[in-house]
């Protein structure tokens, strides 16, 4: 049995502590109305930033409108646009919080998510190797109820006009936007969250049974509790990659309800699966070092990281997929996506791909370095690093637009959730043996050499 | 000066790993092992070093890599730089996501193709050769070890017709 180390608990109660310290702060600072975020832009103008440039092309086109209409008629024009101008600048302000909240919090949801689904397919491959590790998968997986509560909270706070992640949540929006109100059929609130709520019971109970079975074999005479997990797990991995596809839509591509990509649910997809399974690995290595894994050798390692290594490539390939394409055709309803993120997002942009592909590529590559436990907490905190980021350039361009930094918000919202997985993770580690005792596999398992 | 060895010959990879094993112990010099099939681990008990083959195919991935930036940037922005279907030609990054496919695939058609040429110069293959083995059964079922003699005769026989080999030769090898 595990224990949880006192030391590692507290951290992350400093961890949640911090966090929740941090976002306060933000949810704080940020403006309330457009009074305040006229002061705030007239003094980054004094400070002479980009802000000016915008003002400076707002001005030249009310100056154009001098010459044509009358003067008063102009001036209520350019105060209504600057009005326009402050609002905008006012929402993306007032959403960087709760951006920040969104993409730490949906991402540990969906890298536990991604443990599960690895795990599934460990059961229905019949894998050799992984049994000794689904304990330890079981452990990360159990975030997922307290994940899946967070983040259905937050999805009811958008769907209540608490924020303005989700543009088509708002009436006044779809009124005047034609685009948005032809999807009002499938983006509409009810329909929406009744979608997420289906999918996070329905993850959420194939875990909660999975565990179940998994230790009630322990104490079986026969595997009859091995099949059901077998055929629930297949069942579940169905109903997965559907889902999936759908809450790739639902909670990330409707934040830029006007753009979508076919491939989009597998690119989601890829990136979570990676740094659930990179989790896993870290994980893995940690308890190994406390001496809790007593079968798990470098082998067992060496699997993971192969996987941390091929599945980052998969990533790779469906980020460029994604890009290419729409790059090569240029069709400019499709091709806004990418150029916000390039000129406002040049650097998480590009570096999610160095650190998502490059420096995996050249790490992981090697056989010897798959068994240097300091190589894989190295890369697998990049690869980590690197999808939180892949996740950040996804919902950022949308909500908060070029006012994005990473900066108290976001960190704070982070470490918040850290710390909540860890806690929750590791409380969840001491309260199963760490060893499946009676799986069919689990004989092969510890004598696993590569 | 006559050189001799012997031919200790198996019919079951289990017998032969254990035999290669016994004979590393006796600090004999195993001059070659014929099998019909790969033997896993049988590399390690005779304590050959590891291949470099993936070392050769990284470099050579480099260099195809390389060789199609090179090549697209010598013909697409150097050479012509012409307006194609409004792709930007005038920088090398401008356009690369256009030359990426080619990229991958010469680096993946370099590392596979030098890769694979490394491999049969190095273990000597190559068409009209002639075969090497000692013995056609070694293609079938049987397990050949060929051991060097230093005027141990009479010990290595009796030390090989000990460790389960269904033949022991000793044959005289120019």
């Amino acid at each position: 049995m595990y224990t949880f180390s006192s030391k590692l608990k507290t951290l992350s109660f400093i961890l949640m502590a911090i966090g929740i310290l941090g976002m306060g702060y933000g949810f704080y600072s940020a403006p309330k109305d457009i009074h305040e975020v006229e002061t705030l832009l007239a003094a980054e103008s004094h400070g002479a930033h980009g802000e000016k440039a915008a003002h400076g092309e707002a001005h030249s086109s009310d100056g154009e409108h001098v010459q044509t209409a009358g003067h008063d008629a102009t001036e209520a024009d350019a105060a209504a646009k600057h009005e326009e101008h402050l609002t905008h600048v006012l929402h993306e302000l007032q959403n960087k919080p709760w951006a920040a909240l969104y993409v730490a919090c949906i991402f540990f949801m969906l890298l536990s998510m991604g443990v599960l689904a690895f795990y599934a397919i460990q059961q229905v491959a019949q894998a050799g190797w992984s049994p000794v590790l689904f304990r330890v998968m079981q452990g990360i997986t159990a975030y997922l109820p307290w994940g899946s509560v967070i983040f259905f909270v937050i999805l009811i706070l958008c769907g209540l006009h608490f924020n303005h992640l989700f543009i088509w949540l708002d009436p006044e929006v779809v009124a005047h936007d034609p685009l948005i109100a032809n999807k009002a059929g499938y983006l509409n609130f009810p329909f929406w969250i009744v979608r997420a709520a289906i999918f996070l019971i329905g993850w959420n109970a194939y875990r909660f049974y999975s565990a179940k079975n998994c230790l009630a074999q322990d104490d079986a005479n026969d595997d009859l509790f091995y099949k059901k997990n077998f055929n629930i797990s297949a069942m579940f991995l169905v109903f997965f990659i559907v889902t999936e596809s759908i809450m790739s839509w639902d909670w990330i591509m409707s934040i830029d309800p006007h753009w979508y990509s076919t491939l989009f649910g597998w690119y989601v997809f890829a990136s979570f699966f990676v740094s659930g399974i990179t989790m896993i690995a870290m994980v893995t290595v940690y308890l190994k070092s406390r001496g809790y894994l007593e079968y798990v050798n470098t082998s067992h390692v060496h699997d993971l990281a192969k996987f941390m290594f091929g599945i980052s490539i998969f990533w790779t390939y469906l980020w460029f997929s994604q890009f290419m394409l729409i790059w090569y055709a240029n069709i400019p309803e499709e091709i806004t996506y990418f150029i916000t993120r390039i000129q406002l997002y040049n650097l998480p942009f590009f570096g999610a791909v160095v650190m998502n592909f490059v420096f995996p590529l050249l790490i992981l590559v090697n056989t010897d370095f798959k068994r240097i436990t300091w190589v894989i907490v190295m890369a697998g905190v990049v690869i980590l690093a690197g999808h939180y980021i892949d996740f950040f350039n996804m919902i950022m361009p949308g909500t908060v637009g070029d006012k994005w930094f990473i900066g108290i918000p976001e960190i704070a919202s982070v470490l918040f959730f850290l710390g909540l997985f860890v806690f929750v993770v590791f409380t969840a580690l001491t309260k199963a043996p760490l060893l499946p005792k009676r799986n069919p596999y689990i004989e092969e398992s510890k004598h696993f050499h590569y | 000066m006559n050189n001799k060895v012997i031919y200790a010959i198996y019919n079951d990879d289990d017998i032969l790993m254990d035999a290669v094993k016994k004979t590393r112990a006796a600090h004999h010099h195993i001059e070659e092992v014929f099998t019909p099939f790969p033997v896993h681990g049988l590399d390690k008990a005779m304590g050959l070093a590891p291949s470099r083959l993936a070392i050769c195919a990284f470099i050579y991935g480099c260099i195809g890599i390389s060789f199609a930036t090179w090549m697209m940037n010598f013909v697409m922005i150097q050479d012509w730089p012409q307006d194609i279907g409004g792709k930007p030609s005038f920088s090398y990054i401008q356009n690369m996501p256009a030359f990426v496919p080619i990229m991958f695939e010469m680096t993946v058609f370099f590392a596979a193709h030098l890769m694979v040429l490394t491999f049969y110069m190095r273990s000597r293959i190559w068409p009209f050769k002639e075969a090497e083995n000692p013995d056609v059964r070694t293609t079938d079922d049987h397990f050949l070890m060929e051991i060097s003699i230093n005027n141990n005769e009479e010990e290595l026989v009796s030390f090989f017709q000990n460790t389960g080999a269904v033949e022991v030769k000793v044959i005289e090898k120019n």
